[in-house]
C-alpha cells in the first residue's frame, strides 16, 4: 500500500490557524489577561509604567524571539493574546477595552476604529523609528500622516495556482469568478466584502466605487459562476492548494509564499486588472492601561534589525525600508511578496464603508443561497 | 415520605447558586439579544432599542426563510440517519453481555473527549480528494480490479477519486458523526429498562424480530426516540462548524448566516432577531411535542 500521507505544514498562515481554533482563541485571550494582572505587579518600567504590556496580535505574527528580546532591552514584558480575524477585534473592543495596549487592525478596521472612537492618536515623538518606514507607506487614504497606525506589515489578494494543472498563468480575475475554464477546481475567500470588491475590480470598477447596482451585477455574475466553484474557504486556501484539492484559489500572497517553500509547483499571480491591497498596522486602543509602554514596543518593533528578525519568521511583505534592505534577495526580489511595482500600481486599499457592508453581506447570502 | 415543601429554607440555599447562575449567565444576556432584536444600528457601535419589528419582517424574507428551511431538511436528515444507525446500535449495547457493556458505553462517548474542531479536521483528512477514504478505495480498485474478468466485465479503468469533501453530503456525514452519541444514549437509557421478558414473549407466541422490534421494543422505548430526536435535531438545526468547514459553495446553514451578521456584517439587531427565529420555532417544535405527549397520556 502506498504510504497516507497526510500533507501537514510548517508555517500557518495569521488568517487561518486561529480562524479555525476560534474557541481556543477566546481561551488563550482570557487565560492572557488573568495572567497578565497579577504579573510584575511591583516592577516598573524605565517608561515610568508598571513593566508590562498586553499585545493583541494574530496568530504567527511575530519573530521567535521578539517578545523576549524587548524584555531584555526594556525590563517590559510582553502578554501576548491572539485573535482571528478583524470582526473578533472590533467585537472585543466595542464593549470597552479589556485591557489592550496595542493591536494590530488592519487598514479599513483602523478607519472603522477611528470612526467609532476605539483607537487614540500616536506621539510621533516618542516613535523615532518611524523614519525606517518607506514613505510611500506614510500618507495612505485611511490614516494621511499616520496619526493613528503604524504599518507593520502589507499583504495583497491574487491568485494562487498548480502550475501543472493550468495553461499558461491564470493572470485574470476571470478564471475565478467568469469561466467555466477550471471548473470544480476553484476556491474563493470566505470574506463576502472581498469578493464583491474583487468581482467589480475585474468589471472594470474601482473597489471604492461601488454602488448598490453594481453589487447587484457582480452578484448576478457569481450565481453564474458558483457551479464551477468549489468551495469557499476559511483562508486556509493555501492548504487546499497544497493538498490538491482545487488548482487555483484566492489568497494572499505571503500565504503562498509560505507553501511555496515547500511545493514549486505553486505560483502566485496578481491579476492584469488589479486587486486589493491590504495593510496590518501596530494602533493603541483607548484606555490601554500602559500607553508609554506601547509606543515604547511600537517603536522597537519599527527598528531594523528587530524589523528583519520578524520578516524572516512571517514572510509577509515588510513596509519598512531599513529592516527590507537587510533581508536576503530570495525575500527582497522574490516577486510573490514584492510583486512588481507596475502591477501594484494598479492595486487599491479598499476603505471601509458602514452603508455597503450589509449590502456585501447580504448579496454574499443570495449567492450562496442560490 | 417528607416533602421538600418542609424543608424551604434547605431548598432555598440549595436553589439560590444554580438560579442566580441561570438568571444572571443565560436569562439576562439572552433578555438583552432579544431587546437588541427590537433595535435598529446607530453608528457603529451603537444600538438604538426602538421597538421596529423591521429586522423580523427582514428576517423572514423567503431568502432567510429558504436557508432557514434548508436548515431543517439537514438537521431533519441528521436526525433521522442518526435514529436508523443509532437504535441498532443502543439494541447491541443493551443486549451485550455486562462484561463488555460499559466499554461499548465507552466506545460511544469517547469521541466527546475530543474537541469538536479536532474531529471535523480529522473528518476533513479522511474525505478530501487525496484523503484516507480515496486512498483505501483507489487501492482496493487498483488490487482486485482484476476479479472484474473472472465474471467476465472487462477490468475497470484507473481510478477516479471521489469528491467526498466540500458538498451537503459532506455536511449531513459530518453532521451524523458528531450527533450520533446523543442519539444512542438517551437511545440506551430507555432500552435498558425495557422488561425484556416482553420480548421473549412476543417472540414465543410468533411475531417475527421484525415486528417485534417495531410493535413491542419501538412503542416501549418512545420516550427515549423522542428525546434522543429532539436533542440531535435542535443543536444540528444550529449547527455552525460543520457546514463552514466541511461544506461546498452552497452548504450554509441559519447559523453560518447569523454569524456573518454579528461579526463581518457588524448587523446584531439583525443578527438578533434571525436567532430568535430559530429559538422561536424551536420552542413551538418542542411544545407541540409536549402537547401530544399529554394527549397521549390523557388517552390512557
Amino acid at each position: 500500500m502506498n504510504g497516507f500521507e497526510f500533507p501537514t505544514r510548517k508555517g500557518m498562515g495569521r488568517r487561518s490557524l486561529l480562524q479555525a481554533l476560534g474557541v481556543a482563541a477566546v481561551g488563550i485571550s482570557f487565560g492572557g489577561l488573568a495572567a497578565c494582572s497579577k504579573s510584575d505587579g511591583g516592577k516598573m518600567a524605565a517608561t515610568g509604567e508598571e513593566a508590562s504590556l498586553n499585545f493583541y496580535n494574530w496568530d504567527t505574527y511575530i519573530g521567535e524571539t521578539t517578545l523576549d528580546d524587548f524584555k531584555d532591552a526594556s525590563g517590559i514584558s510582553v502578554n501576548m493574546s491572539l485573535f482571528a480575524t478583524n470582526d473578533e477585534l472590533f467585537a472585543k473592543l466595542r464593549a470597552g477595552n479589556p485591557g489592550f495596549d496595542v493591536i494590530v487592525p488592519s487598514n479599513d478596521f483602523v478607519e472603522r476604529m477611528i470612526e467609532s472612537d476605539l483607537i487614540v492618536p500616536l506621539d510621533h515623538s516618542l516613535i523615532p523609528n518611524m523614519k525606517n518606514i518607506d514613505p510611500t507607506f506614510i500618507d495612505v487614504a485611511y490614516d494621511p500622516g499616520r496619526k493613528f497606525s503604524m504599518p507593520y506589515t502589507w499583504l495583497t489578494l491574487g491568485i494562487g495556482y498548480r502550475k501543472s494543472k493550468v495553461k499558461g498563468v491564470p493572470d485574470s480575475w476571470k478564471y475565478l469568478f467568469d469561466s467555466a475554464e477550471y471548473t470544480g477546481r476553484i476556491a474563493l475567500l470566505s470574506e463576502a466584502g472581498d469578493v464583491i470588491r474583487l468581482g467589480a475590480k475585474y468589471l472594470g470598477h474601482s473597489v471604492n466605487g461601488l454602488t448598490p447596482e453594481i453589487i447587484k451585477q457582480v452578484e448576478a455574475m457569481m450565481i453564474r459562476q458558483k457551479p464551477n466553484i468549489k468551495t469557499f474557504h476559511e483562508d486556509n486556501g493555501q492548504d487546499l492548494l497544497l493538498s490538491g484539492e482545487v488548482d487555483v484559489v484566492m489568497e494572499y500572497n505571503g500565504d503562498i509564499a509560505q507553501i511555496m517553500v515547500e511545493d514549486d509547483d505553486i505560483d502566485f499571480v496578481l491579476p492584469k486588472e488589479g486587486s486589493q491591497l491590504n495593510s496590518d498596522t501596530l494602533c493603541i486602543p483607548k484606555g490601554a492601561p500602559h500607553p508609554k509602554n506601547a509606543h515604547s514596543f511600537i517603536n522597537y518593533l519599527l527598528d531594523a534589525e528587530v524589523g528583519k528578525k520578524i520578516a524572516e519568521t512571517i514572510l509577509f511583505p515588510t513596509p519598512n525600508a531599513a529592516a527590507k534592505a537587510l533581508m536576503p534577495d530570495s525575500y527582497k526580489s522574490n516577486p510573490v511578496i514584492f510583486p512588481p511595482a507596475d502591477q501594484l500600481a494598479k492595486c487599491e486599499y479598499a476603505s471601509y464603508n458602514e452603508k455597503l457592508q450589509p449590502l456585501y453581506e447580504e448579496a454574499f447570502t443570495r449567492i450562496r443561497a442560490a | 415520605m417528607e416533602s421538600w415543601k418542609n424543608h424551604k429554607a434547605l431548598f432555598a440555599a440549595i436553589a439560590t447558586a444554580p438560579l442566580t447562575w441561570l438568571i444572571l449567565f443565560f436569562l439576562l444576556p439572552l433578555g438583552i439579544v432579544w431587546l437588541y432584536s427590537f433595535g435598529t444600528n446607530q453608528g457603529l457601535t451603537q444600538i438604538d432599542i426602538s421597538g421596529t419589528f423591521a429586522n423580523y419582517a427582514r428576517a423572514l424574507e423567503p431568502l432567510y426563510l429558504g436557508i432557514l428551511w434548508k436548515s431543517v431538511l439537514v438537521a431533519g436528515a441528521t436526525t433521522i440517519i442518526c435514529l436508523v444507525v443509532g437504535f441498532p446500535v443502543a439494541l447491541a449495547i443493551v443486549f451485550a453481555s455486562d462484561k463488555w457493556k460499559p466499554w461499548l458505553l465507552l466506545g460511544i462517548m469517547l469521541p466527546f473527549w475530543t474537541n469538536l474542531l479536532i474531529r471535523t479536521y480529522a473528518l476533513m483528512a479522511v474525505l478530501r480528494t487525496e484523503g484516507y477514504a480515496n486512498q483505501t478505495i483507489g487501492w482496493l480498485h487498483d488490487k482486485f480490479g482484476w476479479l472484474m474478468t473472472l465474471v467476465g466485465l472487462p477490468p475497470p479503468g484507473a481510478y477516479e477519486p471521489m469528491h467526498l469533501l466540500y458538498n451537503n453530503f459532506a455536511v449531513i456525514f459530518g453532521l451524523v458523526y458528531v450527533h450520533l452519541p446523543f442519539m444512542v444514549l438517551p437511545l440506551y437509557a430507555a432500552l435498558d429498562k425495557l422488561d425484556k421478558s416482553l420480548i421473549e414473549a412476543s417472540l414465543d407466541l410468533g411475531a417475527g424480530h421484525l415486528r417485534t422490534l417495531l410493535m413491542i421494543v419501538a412503542p416501549l422505548a418512545a420516550p427515549g426516540i423522542i428525546s434522543g430526536i429532539i436533542i440531535t435535531f435542535v443543536p444540528a438545526l444550529g449547527a455552525y462548524l460543520t457546514p463552514d468547514l466541511l461544506g461546498g459553495p452552497d452548504s450554509q446553514m441559519i447559523a453560518n448566516v447569523i454569524e456573518r451578521q454579528f461579526k463581518r456584517a457588524n448587523d446584531w439587531p439583525f443578527g438578533a432577531a434571525l436567532s430568535f427565529i430559530l429559538m422561536y420555532a424551536t420552542f413551538i417544535a418542542i411544545a407541540f411535542q409536549a402537547m401530544k405527549a399529554r394527549q397521549a397520556e390523557a388517552r390512557q
